[in-house]
C-alpha cells in the first residue's frame, strides 16, 4: 500500500509545520511541507496529495485578524485548486491559525458545499489576551478525523480562538450537525481546576467541519500532543502508574486524529 | 541641549484626494474594551468605551478599488467597514485616535499594504522592479498608515480625555489626537491627514575638524557630532582618551575624519560592542576580569576534562555559546539584556530585545534554529505610582513601574508567540531600585545539525570576492545611537530615536528561509546578525574573516529617502542578517529569497584589503584600516577600591534624596563592615537568644501566608499563561507545574522528535545579596542555577554556564570592587562545579539620574545584578521531576545544609518593609499601643542589622559530591517530587510543593541538619580549610531561621514510602533528613525544633495567597 500523501502548507509565519508534518509521519503518512508561494508557482501539484493541513501559526502577525491575510493570499492565488481539493474524496484540517485561515476562507462550515463564503468567525479572545494551557474536548459529530473518539484533552495557544457564529448561522451548524468539537471539563481542568471554555467560544465551540465532514478547523492543537510527556499531568500519571508496575505509554492524545486520517486512507 | 536629527513632521491635509482611509469595527462587543475598562478603572466617570481600526491610504484609488480594499480588511461576521468616513457610535463624548509617528515602524499597515499589493497582482518583492510595486518604496506621498480610534461616553473635561489619551500612547513612537464631540465634527478623523516627513537639506558627509581642546573633545564625545543648527547628533559615548587617539591617527593619515568614520568607531569602541570595563586591566589583574575569571573558568574546567566530557564546543566567539547534545546536534544559548529602549519604549523596547537574541540564534555558526525563549525582568513595584522625570521642572516623565512591566511582558507576548517560539522558563523579580531602570533579560536556546555539507557547523569564514548580503527589514532612522547610548546611564539627553519597533514576522520569513533552507543548500558562507551597531558592526565583524570589505553605500535599501550615509551604516534598524555569498550562489540565494518574500541586497564585497571601504555615489566616504578599527582603541586601566556596606547609602546622601532613595532606609546603620565582623561572634549568641524570645510574638503561620504574596514568591501564571511554551511540541516540564500551577524555577523540553534526550533550562539571581557581598551573591546565583537543573534531572557532566552581569555606576571604583569580587566567584564557582561558562553578556550603567515628583534630582542605582543561566542536557526526558508533591503518604526529605543565613534573604526584605510602613504610620494618636510594637521593632531592628551580614555562603565542594549522589538517585527513578530552596527559603519551598500537588504536608524541624556559618571563607576551589571552617556540628537554630533562611544546596524531595531504604542508601554520609510526609487531607503543618506545632494551615489558604498578588492582571 503507497502511502497518504499530506500537505503540510507553510510560509508568511506559520510556525507548526515540523510538528504537523511529523504527526502524518508517526501516524503513516507521508508529509510534505510546502511553502505557499511554491505552491502558487506550481499549484497543480496539489493533486498529488490526499491530506491538506494549514497548521498553527501567526501568519502575517495576525495583523487585520487572524488567518484574514494569507486567507486573502489563497483566494486570490490558490482557489480553484483549493475547490477542486476539497470536493475530492479528500482530507482537509485547519489547526488553530490554519482553523483561522480556512473559517475566512469558507472551506468550514460550507453550507451547501459552498466553499467560499465566510459564515463563521474566531475573534479574540474574550480577556484579549493570548493563552497557552490545556483544554477538554467532547467529540460531537460525525467525521474521519475523530472517529472513534468520544473524549480527548490537548493544548491551546492562541489570541483569537473566540468562535463566533450568528445566531442563524449556529442554528443551521447545529442542525446540519457540523459542530465537531466543544471545550467540556474533562481530567486535566480537573487536574489544574481551570475552567472549561479557555477564550469565550460561543456554546463551547472548539472546531467545526463542513458538511462531509472531511474538512475540519479546530483551535486545539493535536500537534502539540504527540507524546505522553506532553501533557501537563504526566509526572503524577507516571508515579501512579510506577507504583502498580506499569510503563508510561508513548503516545500523546493528539496522535489519534493524525492515526484518524491515514485510517481513512486504507 | 537637543538631541537628534531636527527634522520634524507637519500633515499633509488632503488638496488631491489622493488620502483615503477605511474604518473597520466590529459588529459584537470587541473584546480589547474589556481590556481598556480594567485598565480606565479609576475615571468613574467614563459610562461607554467603543473601539475601531482605521487604515489610511495614501494613493489615488478609485471607489470600486477602496470597496474591494475594505473588504480586504474585514471579516464580514463580525466586523463592517466604511470608507472616508467614520461612524461614531451614539453619545460619544470624546474621540481619542492613536497612530505611529512617522518612521516608526508599523506593523499593520505594512500587511495591509502587502495584502493590497498582493491583490491587485503587482506583488513582487524584488525592489529591482520598484516600478512594478503598488506603492513606490521610496516615494514621499504613498503608504499606509494604521490608526486605533478609541471612543468615550461620559462627562469628562478636556484634561481628563487628554489624560486618558496619555495612558494609552507613547509620545516617543506614536501620536494622538484627543477631540470632544464638537471638534471633530468640524475637523473629522486624524486618518485624514498624513503624518508627513519634512526632510531637512541633509550634507551628505561631514568632515569633524578634531583640532578641539580637551574640553571640546569631551563634548564632542558625550553630545555627539554637532549639526549646522548647534544642535548635536547623539552621543558617541567615546572618552578624552579613545578621541585623542582618533586624532593622533588622523593627524598621522593626515587628513579630517569623515563623520560616518567617527559614529564607525564609536559604535565598535562602545562599551555596549567592545566590553571595555570587563576587558581592560584592573588592578593587578593585567588580562581584565572577562580573561582571567569568566573565560578563564571555561579554559581550565576544559583542559581538566578529557575530551568525550568536553561538552564545549563554540564559546564566547560567536552571537552564542554552544555545548554538544548529542552526536548529530550541538545546541546553543544566549542570553540578552535590553534594559534602556524597555524603559523608554517597554513594549518596543522588549519586542525588539526578544528578536534581537533569536537573531543571536540565527547568527551563530551557520545558522542555529530558535527553539526556546526564556526571560528574566527586574522592575519596581507595580504599585509604586510616584512620578519620576528625566528633566528638572517635572518634564520629560518617566512611565510608571506598571506601564513598564506590563509593556515590557506584553513586548515578549508579541515577539515570541508570533515567531513560533516556545517560552517555557522565565522569571519576574522586584526592587525598588529598577525604577529607574528595569533589567529585561532575554534569552533564546538553539539547535544546529554538529555538521552540515560536510563542515562543521559552528565554524564560518567570509571569503575574499563573496558579496555582502543584507536580508531582512530595511534600514531607517530607529535605533541610532542604540549602542552608545546602552553604554551610558539613562538621562535626559537619551535620545528618541534610540527606540525601535520590532516585526516579528519578516524576521520570522528569513529565519525560515535561511536556517531551514539556505543553510542546508550551502548558499552562503558566513552569516551575523545585525544589533548593537547595525551594519557598522556585522560588516566589519565579518570582514575579519575575510581581511576587508568595500560597501557600496547607496545599495543598501532604506525605508525612506534622505537618509545621511552615517545614518544608515550605523541604523539598528530591526530584522536584519549580513550573510557573505559566493558570487556564483548569488542567483540561487536571490531566487530563494524572493521565492520566500524575503528581501535580499548585495551590498559590497569582502575583500583582503584589510581595510573597511565605503563609497557612496562612486566617492569614497569611509577608509579605515581594520586593524586601527577593531584594535585601535586604547586599553584602560582601571583601579577598584575594597566595597564598604555603607558606601552607597552615605554617598547618595550627597545628591539631595527624596524617599526614592531606597538605600537610605534600607540600612541605616552607620557601622563599618569590618567592625561588624568583630562584634558578630558575641552578638551571635545573643540574636539567638533574642530570637527566641520574640518567637512568640511571631505568627509564622500568619507570616508565611505574607511571604507567598510578596511579588517576588507569588505566583505570576498570568505572565506563563501569555507566553506560548507548547509551539514546537517540545515542551515537557513546563512553566507552571502541579495541579496547583506553580511557576517552576526549571523547564525541559525535548527538542527532537525522535530523541528522548532533553534540554533542562533555569537560572538563578539574587540581587539583594549584593548589598553585603558580591562574592557570595554571585556564587548563590551560580550555585542556584546548577542546583535548580540538578533538581529536575541535569547532570553536572552535562551543564554549563551563562553569565549577565547588571552592574551600576561602573566608573566608581567601589562597584568595580564589587564587580571583581562577583568575577572572582564567578571562577570558583564554576570550576568547583565543572560547569563551564559558554557565552554571557555585561550592562555596566545601570543607573537613573532624573529628578523626583519635587522636581529634586535623584540618583537611582540598581543592585548589582548577576543573571546566572543554566543549560543541562537530561538523557531521557521521562526521568526529569517535577516539583509537585504526588501522593499523600510519600516521604519528606531535605537535602543539604540549614545554617544561619538570613542575610539579603526575602525574609529579611519583607521584615525591613514592614518595619518600614510601621514606623510611618506610628502617628501620635496611635502611640498609646505602639510601646510593644517599638521595642518588637528595635529587636526586630536590631537582628536584621546583625544577620544582614550572614548572607548565604556556598560549599561547592560538599554540594557537588551531593548533587552527583542526587543524580544517581533520579537515574534510579526514585525521586517523586523536587523543589531546589531558594528565595523564601524552606517554608517558601515546601509550601510551593504542597500547593503544585494540592496536597498538605505534616513536617517537623527536629531533625533538620544544620551548621554554624562559615564566614571567612572566601574561596571554595582552592581553600583547604574551608570544610574545618564548617562545624558540622548540630547547632541549635532557631525557627525563625530554619523557615526562611536561604542557605544554598538544598533541595526538598518526595519519595514513594517503598523507595526509603535504597533512597537513604544512597544519600549515607551526606546532611540529609526525613522531615515529614504528604497528607491524604489538605493540613499543612510545621513543628518546630523543640517539637512544639510552629504553622498550622492548609494548602488552600497557601493558594489563596500564592496567587493573589496578580490575580486581577
Amino acid at each position: 500500500m503507497t502511502k497518504p500523501q499530506a500537505l503540510i502548507m507553510t510560509g508568511y509565519g506559520i510556525n507548526c509545520e515540523e510538528e504537523t508534518a511529523f504527526g502524518f509521519e508517526k501516524a503513516g503518512a507521508e508529509s510534505k511541507i510546502v511553502h505557499i508561494n511554491d505552491l502558487i508557482e506550481k499549484n497543480d501539484q496539489l493533486k498529488n496529495y490526499q491530506i491538506l493541513a494549514f497548521p498553527g501559526g501567526f501568519a502575517y502577525g495576525d495583523d487585520t485578524g487572524a488567518g484574514k491575510a494569507f486567507a486573502n493570499r489563497v483566494r486570490h492565488h490558490l482557489m480553484e485548486k483549493m475547490l477542486d481539493f476539497v470536493k475530492k474524496d479528500k482530507l482537509v484540517i485547519g489547526i488553530c491559525n490554519g482553523f483561522q485561515i480556512i473559517s475566512n476562507l469558507g472551506l468550514v462550515p460550507a453550507f451547501e458545499s459552498h466553499y467560499d463564503s465566510q459564515k463563521v468567525a474566531l475573534t479574540r479572545n474574550v480577556d484579549g489576551r493570548y493563552l497557552s494551557r490545556w483544554v477538554d474536548l467532547k467529540v460531537q459529530n460525525k467525521t474521519p478525523w475523530l472517529k472513534g473518539i468520544k473524549s480527548l484533552s490537548l493544548p491551546i495557544g492562541h489570541g483569537e480562538g473566540n468562535f463566533y457564529a450568528d445566531p442563524k448561522t449556529l442554528k443551521k451548524l447545529q442542525q446540519k450537525n457540523l459542530i465537531a468539537l466543544r471545550y467540556v471539563r474533562g481530567e486535566i481542568c480537573e487536574y489544574q481546576n481551570m475552567t472549561e471554555n479557555p477564550n469565550g467560544a460561543i456554546e463551547n465551540i472548539a472546531g467545526i467541519t463542513d458538511e462531509t465532514g472531511h474538512v475540519l478547523g479546530l483551535m486545539p492543537h493535536p500537534d502539540r500532543a504527540l507524546f505522553f510527556t506532553q501533557r501537563p499531568d504526566w509526572p503524577l500519571q507516571k508515579e501512579k502508574l510506577k507504583r502498580k508496575g506499569k510503563k508510561l505509554p508513548c503516545e500523546g492524545p493528539g496522535m489519534r486524529i493524525f492515526k484518524n486520517a491515514i485510517t481513512y486512507f486504507s | 541641549m537637543k538631541y537628534g536629527n531636527p527634522d520634524t513632521y507637519d500633515f499633509i491635509i488632503d488638496s488631491f484626494m489622493s488620502i483615503n482611509f477605511i474604518e473597520v469595527r466590529t459588529k459584537i462587543p470587541d473584546p480589547r474594551v474589556k481590556a481598556l475598562k480594567k485598565q480606565l478603572l479609576g475615571y468613574k466617570n467614563i459610562t461607554e468605551i467603543s473601539v475601531s481600526d482605521i487604515y489610511t491610504i495614501e494613493k489615488k484609488l478609485t471607489k470600486n478599488d477602496l470597496e474591494k480594499i475594505a473588504k480586504l480588511l474585514v471579516n464580514p461576521v463580525i466586523e463592517e467597514a466604511s470608507i472616508n468616513e467614520t461612524k461614531l457610535p451614539p453619545n460619544t463624548d470624546w474621540i481619542i485616535e492613536i497612530g505611529f509617528l512617522p518612521k516608526v515602524t508599523d506593523n499593520v499597515a505594512n500587511t495591509v499594504k502587502e495584502c493590497m499589493e498582493d491583490f491587485l497582482h503587482h506583488h513582487n518583492p524584488s525592489r529591482d522592479d520598484k516600478n512594478t510595486n503598488f506603492f513606490s518604496n521610496n516615494a514621499n506621498n504613498e503608504g499606509v498608515y494604521s490608526i486605533f480610534a478609541l471612543y468615550v461616553s461620559g462627562i469628562l473635561n478636556e484634561s481628563e480625555a487628554k489624560k486618558i489619551g496619555n495612558e494609552l500612547m507613547n509620545p516617543l513612537i506614536q501620536r494622538i489626537s484627543v477631540q470632544s464631540r464638537k471638534q471633530y465634527e468640524k475637523n473629522g478623523s486624524m486618518a485624514k491627514n498624513v503624518p508627513q516627513m519634512s526632510f531637512q537639506n541633509h550634507v551628505k558627509i561631514d568632515e569633524i575638524d578634531m583640532n578641539l581642546n580637551n574640553e571640546s573633545l569631551k563634548k564632542l564625545g558625550k553630545q555627539g557630532i554637532p549639526n549646522k543648527d548647534g544642535s548635536r547628533r547623539g552621543p558617541l559615548a567615546l572618552d578624552l582618551e579613545q578621541l585623542k587617539t582618533i586624532q593622533t591617527h588622523f593627524k598621522k593619515l593626515g587628513r579630517k575624519p569623515r563623520d560616518i568614520e567617527l559614529e564607525s568607531l564609536a559604535q565598535t569602541w562602545s562599551e555596549h560592542c567592545k566590553h571595555t570595563i570587563f576587558s581592560s586591566e584592573l588592578d593587578e589583574i593585567k588580562e581584565g576580569l572577562y580573561k582571567r575569571y569568566i573565560k578563564g573558568a571555561t579554559e581550565r574546567i576544559r583542559e581538566q576534562k578529557n575530551t568525550p566530557q568536553d561538552i564545549c564546543v563554540s564559546v564566547f566567539k560567536d552571537n552564542a555559546g554552544a555545548i554538544i547534545f548529542d552526536d548529530e546536534y550541538l545546541i546553543t544559548h544566549k542570553v540578552e539584556t535590553h534594559n534602556t529602549p524597555s524603559a523608554l519604549d517597554p513594549f518596543g523596547g522588549a519586542v525588539t530585545g526578544i528578536l534581537g537574541v533569536n537573531r543571536d540564534t540565527i547568527g551563530f555558526g551557520m545558522g542555529a534554529k530558535p527553539i526556546a525563549n526564556f526571560y528574566g525582568y527586574c522592575f519596581a513595584d507595580p504599585n509604586d505610582t510616584k512620578p519620576l522625570y528625566k528633566s528638572p521642572n517635572k518634564t520629560q516623565k518617566m512611565l510608571e513601574p506598571k506601564r513598564i512591566m506590563m509593556g515590557v511582558i506584553g513586548g515578549v507576548t508579541k515577539g515570541g508567540n508570533d515567531s513560533g517560539i516556545p517560552t517555557p522558563l522565565g522569571f519576574m523579580y522586584f526592587d525598588p531600585r529598577y525604577k529607574g531602570k528595569p533589567l529585561v533579560f532575554v534569552g533564546t536556546v538553539g539547535i544546529i545539525p554538529k555538521i552540515i555539507n560536510r563542515k562543521p557547523s559552528h565554524e564560518k569564514k567570509a571569503r575574499p570576492g563573496d558579496y555582502i548580503v543584507v536580508v531582512g527589514g530595511r534600514v531607517g532612522k530607529d535605533g541610532i545611537h542604540g549602542a552608545t547610548f546602552s553604554s551610558e546611564a539613562l538621562d535626559s539627553g537619551s535620545p528618541v530615536t534610540a527606540v525601535q519597533i520590532g516585526d516579528p514576522i519578516t524576521q520570522k520569513k528569513f529565519s525560515d528561509a535561511l536556517v531551514k533552507e539556505a543553510r542546508d543548500l550551502g548558499l552562503y558562507t558566513s552569516i551575523t546578525d545585525n544589533g548593537a551597531g547595525g551594519l557598522s558592526c556585522s560588516v566589519c565583524e565579518m570582514a575579519k574573516e575575510s581581511g576587508g570589505c568595500h560597501v557600496i553605500l547607496e545599495k543598501i535599501p532604506t525605508k525612506y529617502p534622505n537618509l545621511s550615509p552615517w545614518e544608515i551604516w550605523i541604523s539598528e534598524s530591526q530584522e536584519r542578517m549580513t550573510l557573505s555569498v559566493p558570487k556564483n550562489k548569488w542567483p540561487a540565494f536571490e531566487n530563494l529569497m524572493k521565492r520566500r518574500a524575503v528581501e535580499a541586497s548585495v551590498i559590497g564585497e569582502f575583500t583582503d584589503s584589510g581595510k573597511c571601504v565605503i563609497e557612496n555615489d562612486k566617492k569614497l566616504i569611509m577608509d579605515l584600516e581594520l586593524n586601527f578599527l577593531h584594535d585601535g582603541c586604547p586599553k584602560k586601566i582601571l583601579k577598584s577600591a575594597p566595597y564598604n556596606v555603607n558606601t552607597f547609602s552615605s554617598k547618595n546622601n550627597e545628591i539631595k534624596l527624596s524617599e526614592h532613595n531606597v538605600f537610605e532606609t534600607k540600612y541605616p546603620q552607620s557601622q563599618s563592615t569590618a567592625s561588624k565582623k568583630n562584634t558578630s561572634k558575641s552578638s551571635q549568641a545573643e540574636i539567638l537568644k533574642n530570637s527566641q524570645s520574640i518567637k512568640k510574638q511571631f505568627d509564622w503561620t500568619n507570616q508565611l501566608l505574607q511571604m507567598l504574596a510578596r511579588l517576588n514568591l507569588t505566583s505570576y501564571e498570568f505572565v506563563s499563561r501569555q507566553y506560548d511554551h507548547e509551539v514546537q511540541s517540545t515542551d515537557i516540564l513546563k512553566p507552571l507545574q502541579g495541579r496547583g500551577r506553580v511557576n517552576a524555577s526549571a523547564s525541559v523540553i525535548k527538542p527532537l522528535y525522535n530523541s528522548q534526550k532533553g534540554i533542562i533550562l533555569s537560572y538563578g539571581i539574587n540581587p539583594l545579596y549584593s548589598d553585603i557581598d558580591t562574592y557570595h551573591m554571585a556564587a548563590c546565583a551560580i550555585d542556584t542555577a546548577v542546583r535548580n537543573a540538578v533538581a529536575t534531572g541535569a547532570n553536572l557532566n552535562h551543564l554549563a554556564l551563562l553569565d549577565n552581569f547588571c552592574w551600576c555606576s561602573s566608573n566608581d571604583p567601589e562597584r568595580l570592587g564589587q564587580l571583581k569580587e562577583a568575577a572572582r566567584a564567578c571562577y570558583d564557582y564554576a570550576v568547583a562545579y565543572g560547569t563551564p561558562f559558554i557565552s554571557g553578556k555585561d550592562s555596566m550603567f545601570n543607573d537613573f539620574n532624573g529628578f523626583d515628583e519635587n522636581g529634586n534630582p535623584v540618583k537611582i542605582s540598581i543592585s548589582p545584578t548577576l543573571l546566572i543561566s543554566s543549560i543541562g542536557v537530561i538523557d531521557n526526558i521521562e526521568n526529569a521531576v517535577s516539583l509537585d508533591v504526588k501522593m499523600p503518604g510519600d516521604l519528606i526529605y531535605i537535602l543539604g545544609e540549614t545554617s544561619d543565613e538570613l542575610g539579603g534573604s526575602e525574609y529579611m526584605n519583607f521584615m525591613n518593609e514592614k518595619n518600614q510602613k510601621q514606623f510611618f504610620t506610628n502617628t501620635p494618636e496611635n502611640a498609646s499601643n505602639s510601646i510593644e510594637k517599638h521595642i518588637q521593632n528595635s529587636l526586630e531592628n536590631f537582628i536584621q542589622n546583625e544577620i544582614k551580614i550572614n548572607v548565604p555562603k556556598v560549599n561547592a565542594k560538599t554540594n557537588k559530591k551531593l548533587y552527583e549522589a542526587y543524580n544517581h538517585a533520579i537515574q534510579k527513578n526514585l525521586i517523586a517530587s523536587a523543589q531546589s530552596v531558594g528565595l523564601g527559603g524552606l517554608a517558601v519551598a515546601l509550601a510551593k510543593k504542597a500547593i503544585a500537588g494540592q496536597l498538605g504536608m505534616d513536617i517537623s524541624f527536629k531533625n533538620i541538619p544544620t551548621r554554624k556559618n562559615a564566614k571567612e571563607c572566601k574561596n571554595p576551589s582552592t581553600d583547604k580549610n574551608f570544610s574545618a571552617l564548617l562545624d558540622n556540628s548540630n547547632e541549635t537554630l532557631s525557627d525563625m531561621t530554619l523557615l526562611f533562611s536561604e542557605s544554598q544546596g538544598r533541595i526538598i524531595v518526595s519519595i514513594a514510602p517503598e523507595n526509603k531504604k535504597s533512597f537513604e542508601k544512597i544519600f549515607k554520609g551526606f546532611p540529609f533528613a526525613p522531615i515529614g510526609v504528604v497528607c491524604e487531607n489538605a493540613e499543612f503543618t510545621i513543628e518546630g525544633k523543640n517539637g512544639t506545632k510552629i504553622l498550622e494551615t492548609n494548602v488552600n489558604a497557601l493558594t489563596k495567597n500564592y496567587r493573589k498578588t496578580f490575580c486581577q492582571y
